[in-house]
């Protein structure tokens, strides 16, 4: 939810002095981009013995590997926005973000089911765009307003008490999480993809899943959705507005407490979508939610609590590194791929305490 | 400064309870004090170390399951000379117990100095990370533990038994919570609450405030390794699941359910989850309401809910406020002249959200002194 003005102020103006230095530090940039200079040629030519192999040997894996990366960058964007958003406009930490997530595509899952028919053994050709629209949309919907009862009864009396507002909703995340195993079970559930956008591709000899490209398309039309709404109509303009100076607009005669209710809704919704998608993607199951919590973390703490353009930015880096650290890391031991996400973290978070386009509260 | 270090009266209560825990094995039954006690005290030393951050250093850590963790895995690895998992080291066992104490340590220092840099809400993120971070590097990377953990664990001689292993919880919770308390009073303590108040003007005074905030989670750290190497010899194992989300959450509420600034509130809301989670199963009726033993989780959510809507400060708060309106205006000159306690008030104020971010440090960071 950054504007431009906004990332100016903010660089300026009002980073607390002592936590978050507001000049760059030289050394620590440069170490970062040789670092990105030697993992891009150990990439392209050394990687022998890696599940992918170098790049100018396979270039078929590394464009898959680069797909994989865009298209889960689609998906960690839609849920990460929603977290995001909500922390822009009332600095309100979403512990039950990954929650909102699990409870829609679980719904998803159960209303794909009586959409179809039947509730095993569910093939691609029988469902069609619609008996995956409906549910995506009806699971996001009940996750949005899920998140806004939350809101309106337990964070709108305490708004600017942060912590103790994380610490609601975390409650709230542990009940959730509680009552989902006991009506959905412990298995893992799929929501099946529409038959239409059920195919495969080759790419340079490499089959790939064209559902996974319908996913970034509507990552994309959500963001795209998103960008308008905050950009171009009023409601966002009110947003933006309450982002920088929330006192303010209140001061200007504007219902700031109704705003705070719809970006609620609009936040929720969004982890809602991500949960259908997710679901389709690689379903979900108990413990969903504390991973899609972790994963909107890691993408707003890389990006910036509180900016759309940081999501993005978090969104894409954080996909690259879960597709290619599998893949580009010697065989005998993938099993490091976590340790890179944390890198990736500590890498930035060493030259930008508040990640890229983040700013001081 | 003339004061004491720690209030008689404190001393005393003290004193009374580590009596009182040492004479409980005599009176209670061997489940109640292998089982439950020592599992309290174990969870109250790690909550207490939440507590230390948050009290004196403003800062809420999800951290601390995680050095727990480090400590036991890290013992694990060392001790062990034929295990099924692990580096199998086969090292003494004092010799593990430093080695597990000094990973566990320096691993904080490492996490504390990233996140030094941020505070608050972030700073609860980013330790909320690092934690789920730590349960798949134990659960991914197999050379050191895998998704089974390390199994057949033993505790040295001196620690073998069960009753051995409570007397040392009830030893080491005296310690960290008499630690912490006098800590707070030292120049390193008062600096710490200091970087806490207000971290602009302690920067502009000369201190070095991601220095302070790193050595005080790099402490947490060593004092929350401490419990673990205690829960890895009394449960014999440590695996991945023990340092996931839902127990590193766990610790918080235990903290939170107690009091998150009050250091008694550790072991009070330790109490409160263990004996919740052992005999909510055994009272009648209660699965007639549709509360068993499996909706255990949704049970605590509830309470943790219930305390923070209705008064954040915990059990401990509640306990004191009681105490308060029976006893209208007690004297405490010791505790307002150093100023200490100034969380004891208000442990969750209304936060000048963002109108501190435009640079007029407003009269309002003398009363801010709190936790959350």
């Amino acid at each position: 939810m950054s504007t431009e003005g906004e990332q100016e102020a903010g660089s300026i103006g009002t980073a607390a002095p002592a936590a978050a230095p507001s000049v760059r530090r030289k050394p620590a940039v440069l170490a970062l981009w040789v670092g990105l200079a030697l993992v891009a040629v150990w990439i392209l030519f050394l990687s022998r013995g890696t599940p992918a192999g170098p790049a100018i040997a396979q270039p078929g894996k590394f464009l898959v590997t680069v797909l994989d990366g865009v298209t889960f960058a689609g998906l960690l964007f839609v849920v990460a926005s929603g977290f995001t958003l909500i922390f822009g406009l009332m600095r309100t930490v979403n512990m039950a973000h990954g929650s909102l997530f699990l409870l829609a595509g679980f719904i998803a899952i159960r209303i794909q089911q009586a959409m179809v028919g039947k509730t095993r053994n569910i093939g691609a050709e029988d469902v069609t765009i619609l008996d995956w629209v409906v549910p995506l949309l009806a699971g996001a919907a009940i996750a949005a307003l899920v998140g806004v009862v939350v809101q309106q009864v337990f964070l709108r009396w305490n708004q600017g008490q942060e912590l103790r507002q994380a610490l609601i909703t975390l409650a709230i995340s542990v009940i959730l999480a509680d009552q989902m195993l006991r009506e959905f079970g412990g298995l893992a559930l799929t929501m099946v993809w529409p038959g239409e956008v059920t195919h495969f591709i080759e790419i340079f000899g490499q089959r790939y899943a064209t559902s996974r490209f319908f996913m970034l398309g509507v990552a994309l039309v959500v963001g795209l959705l998103l960008w308008l709404w905050l950009a171009r109509t009023r409601m966002g303009m009110v947003i933006r507005a309450g982002v920088d100076d929330e006192e303010m607009v209140r001061a200007l005669g504007i219902n700031i407490s109704l705003v705070f209710a719809i970006t609620f809704f609009v936040g929720a919704f969004l982890a809602g979508m991500g949960g259908a998608m997710g679901a389709s993607f690689a379903g979900v199951a108990t413990g969903a939610d504390g991973q899609w919590l972790l994963h909107s973390l890691v993408v707003v703490i890389i990006g910036g609590m509180g900016s759309l353009k940081g999501a993005v930015a978090g969104s894409l880096m954080y996909g690259m590194v879960i597709a290619f650290s599998p893949a580009y890391l010697p065989s005998q031991y993938t099993f490091y791929a976590v340790i890179i996400t944390f890198v990736l973290l500590a890498l930035v978070l060493a030259v930008r305490p508040y990640g890229l386009f983040g700013r001081a509260a | 400064m003339t004061g004491r270090a720690v209030a008689p009266a404190t001393a005393t209560g003290l004193a009374v309870v580590v009596i009182a825990l040492l004479l409980l094995p005599q009176v209670a039954t061997d489940f109640f004090v292998q089982f439950v006690m020592t599992r309290v005290l174990m969870l109250g030393v790690v909550a207490a170390t939440i507590v230390f951050l948050a009290k004196l250093g403003g800062m809420i850590s999800l951290g601390q399951l995680l050095s727990f963790g480090i400590a036991g895995f890290m013992y694990g690895n060392a001790s062990l000379s034929e295990g099924a998992r692990g580096l199998n080291l086969g090292w003494n066992p004092y010799a593990s117990i430093a080695f597990a104490l000094a990973v566990a340590t320096v691993v904080a220092l490492l996490l504390g100095a990233l996140a030094s840099r941020t505070e608050g809400i972030y700073f609860l993120m980013l330790t909320l990370v690092y934690g789920v971070i730590g349960y798949f590097v134990f659960s991914q990377i197999v050379t050191i533990s895998g998704p089974g953990g390390v199994t057949r664990i033993g505790a040295p001689s001196l620690f073998a038994s069960p009753l051995r292993l409570y007397h040392a919880g009830v030893v080491l919770s005296a310690l960290t919570y008499l630690g912490f308390k006098l800590l707070g009073r030292t120049n390193f303590g008062l600096a710490l609450q200091g970087v806490r108040d207000d971290p602009v003007r302690m920067a502009s005074l000369g201190f070095n405030v991601p220095l302070h905030r790193t050595l005080a989670f790099g402490l947490g750290g060593f004092v929350a390794g401490l419990a673990g190497l205690l829960n890895v010899w009394w449960n014999g194992q440590i695996d991945p699941a023990s340092v996931n989300i839902g127990p590193t959450l766990d610790v918080l509420i235990i903290a939170v359910v107690g009091g998150i600034s009050y250091f008694e509130g550790a072991w009070l809301g330790a109490l409160v989850f263990v004996a919740a989670n052992t005999y909510l199963r055994a009272l009648p009726l209660v699965d007639r309401i549709g509360i068993t033993e499996d909706r255990f989780n949704t049970l605590i959510g509830a309470l943790v809910l219930l305390i923070m809507v209705l008064n954040p400060e915990g059990l401990t708060g509640l306990v004191d406020r009681a105490r308060r309106v029976r006893r209208p205006r007690p004297a405490e000159p010791a505790a307002a002249a150093v100023a200490s306690q100034p969380s004891v008030q208000s442990a969750l104020p209304a936060q000048p959200a963002r109108t501190a971010g435009t640079g007029d440090s407003s009269p309002a960071n003398e009363t801010k002194g709190t936790v959350l």
